[in-house]
């Protein structure tokens, strides 16, 4: 029972539905961990798991080798940042903070003191008697964060937190999370299905589908090195092509991945296993030399452009950095090129069937 | 247009009279100078609400309808709130048949519940009283207190408890500090709904009442009586008054309960 948050094989069914099945998930002190999905994958059912709002099926939850499988949420370590906010709209904004306070039985100098404290954290001083609906959604969730962690949680339980804030004030808020997260160096457990969100704040993520964990790993591993298709699909842009291992010569292989041609790629399989070959775009580049073919279409992102190649009737997603400032630097449709790229680019896959 | 219009007018105030009309003979007569409800009018008078005053059988019989409206209200709210977060919060096996349950005694004729209760509490001994009154009343006001209050509770997040319970609190600090809180403006329309529908009762209480009358009872029994009609509309009169003044303020306290959860839902 290494970890400071083991989850041991616990599954959680809704009637006929596996919500969540038989997880292993060994988070550590400290560590903030993303619990990454597309929606009805399992991650808010095993998060409030870890809270205590529901009771798994099978399997145990342990913090500190303790099991807490069988304890209420108000006698759990953990504390949550639900993705209501639920904000107590009977309550200002100090008795909102304080509410998890009360059997602490503090003085009202010493309550007023912590309040403060937690005020001056979220950069809210002076906003302790303003009612709930007075506060913007951003001030919400920050109220609601500090109401969290004034009880010094071992674990704080982020229920995708950011995503009712527009764009601009997301961005705000992951960075200030992350630098919360480490000031005051508490283990967090983030549920998003933000992908961008999760590899830009998080020490490791999990990729959730169907009740199961994909793949656990940093934010770089996930990216450049997935373990399946779906984690591959599911983090950014990447193109498949099928392909059959051809020649083997130590750790390299050349693999026929048509329309390809024959490449050459780490990968394990003897000569003749079926595998798939994944490529992200921006690792594709535009060459001398390389894979023939034509531009379909060109958009300009800004800092960067995406172009559909079409290679002996496969279109093959291309993306650009927009280095030079000139629109003659990058290709226009119609335009025949050559696609190259760094031989450790390719990720091999195993097969579907 | 226009004329659609005008008799989309004509309309209403027809529905308006025919609604208001009869209950305006009430006020009216009470402050005529006779004892017979005819026209025309024969003078201004205050008498019949002198004389129903010095009345102590009016006075105890309303003193009796107060009683056990104000603990019919208490107890099936009491019982309400129990049963609508029950109903609201959890996935209760069979919810929708209790619920059907709880309310099958509005579909019930309360003439068949009166003679039902009438049975029951004689097979079992029980003398007729105002306990037996209020108990019978407490079946009647539980489904309109168990349906006011549900959709108060369905209007607030539920994540509202369920982070009282992340913060530390035990399920019976959260119902105090949050849940009952926030379904305060419905406890308070179930409190004055269910009194308005006991005092409003007439027979359930005529089976179930002792020697004690609640005023509908009472008033029922002074129709016998042609030269005390003015005192009865005097004091009905005053209930009407009494009921406006209630209704009005039941009204303030859904709007306010309403803009109150509207904030909820918003920002």
């Amino acid at each position: 029972m290494s970890g400071f948050l083991h989850i041991d094989r616990v599954t959680k069914r809704f009637g006929s539905v596996t919500a969540v099945d038989a997880v292993d998930l060994t988070i550590r002190r400290g560590e903030f961990f993303s619990l990454l999905g597309p929606s009805g994958c399992g991650k808010t059912t095993l998060l409030r798991m870890i809270a205590g709002f529901e009771y798994p099926d099978g399997g145990d939850i342990f913090v500190e080798d303790q099991r807490i499988t069988d304890t209420p949420p108000n006698l759990r370590p953990s504390n949550m940042v639900f993705q209501s906010y639920a904000i107590f709209p009977h309550l200002n904004v100090f008795d909102n903070i304080a509410y998890g306070l009360r059997k602490e039985r503090l003085a009202r100098a010493e309550l007023d003191r912590r309040v403060d404290e937690a005020l001056a954290m979220i950069k809210l001083e002076g906003f302790g008697a303003r009612r709930a609906d007075e506060l913007s959604g951003g001030q919400r969730q920050r109220v609601a964060l500090a109401r969290a962690l004034i009880r010094r949680p071992k674990v704080l339980l982020l229920d995708e937190p950011l995503g009712a804030l527009d764009k601009r004030l997301r961005e705000a808020m992951q960075i200030e999370l992350r630098q919360l997260q480490k000031s005051v160096g508490i283990t967090f457990v983030f549920v998003t299905h933000d992908q961008e969100e999760a590899l830009s704040m998080s020490d490791r993520v999990a990729v959730m589908s169907g009740g199961k964990v994909l793949q656990v790993a940093g934010p770089r591993e996930l990216y450049e090195a997935p373990n399946c298709r779906e984690v591959a699909d599911f983090i950014g842009e990447i193109n498949f092509f099928d392909g059959i291992v051809a020649a083997r010569d130590g750790e390299t292989a050349a693999i026929d991945a048509p329309p390809l041609g024959r490449i050459a790629a780490n990968a394990a399989g003897a000569v003749g296993t079926k595998v798939l070959v994944a490529l992200r775009p921006e690792k594709i580049a535009f060459g001398p030399q390389g894979v023939p073919g034509t531009v379909a279409s060109a958009a300009y992102l800004g800092e960067r452009s995406h172009y559909a190649v079409t290679v002996a009737g496969r279109t093959i997603a291309v993306a650009a950095q927009n280095i030079a400032k000139s629109a003659a630097q990058g290709p226009a449709p119609g335009d025949a090129v050559h696609l190259t790229w760094a031989p450790d680019a390719v990720v091999v896959l195993p097969a579907e069937d | 247009m226009k004329t659609r219009h005008g008799w989309l007018l004509v309309y209403a105030i027809f529905y308006l009279a025919f609604l208001y009309v009869p209950v305006a003979f009430l006020p009216l007569f009470s402050f005529n100078n006779s004892v017979f409800i005819a026209f025309p009018l024969s003078g201004f008078t205050t008498q019949w609400y002198a004389q129903m005053f010095a009345d102590g059988a009016v006075q105890q019989a309303l003193f009796n309808s107060l009683k056990v409206g104000a603990v019919a209200a208490v107890a099936a709210t009491a019982l309400g709130l129990p049963a609508a977060k029950a109903l609201t919060r959890y996935r209760v096996p069979g919810g929708g048949a209790v619920l059907a349950l709880a309310n099958l005694s509005l579909f019930i004729p309360e003439i068949v519940l009166g003679i039902s209760l009438l049975i029951l509490l004689s097979v079992l001994g029980v003398p007729l009283s105002l306990w037996t009154v209020t108990l019978g009343h407490i079946v009647i006001c539980a489904p309109f207190a168990i349906t006011v209050l549900m959709s108060r509770m369905d209007g607030f997040d539920k994540n509202l408890e369920e982070a009282s319970l992340d913060l530390g609190e035990s399920g019976w600090m959260t119902f105090w500090r949050v849940t009952f809180p926030l379904a305060l403006p419905g406890v308070i329309s179930s409190l004055l709904l269910s009194f308005m529908v006991s005092f409003d009762d007439f027979l359930i209480a005529y089976f179930l009442a002792g020697n004690d009358a609640t005023l509908p009872i009472y008033i029922w029994g002074q129709l016998r009586f042609p030269d005390k009609l003015p005192t009865v509309l005097a004091l009905g009169a005053l209930i009407l008054v009494a009921s406006a003044v209630l209704v009005v303020f039941a009204e303030w306290v859904r709007s306010h309960g309403l803009k109150d959860r509207h904030r909820m839902v918003g920002a």
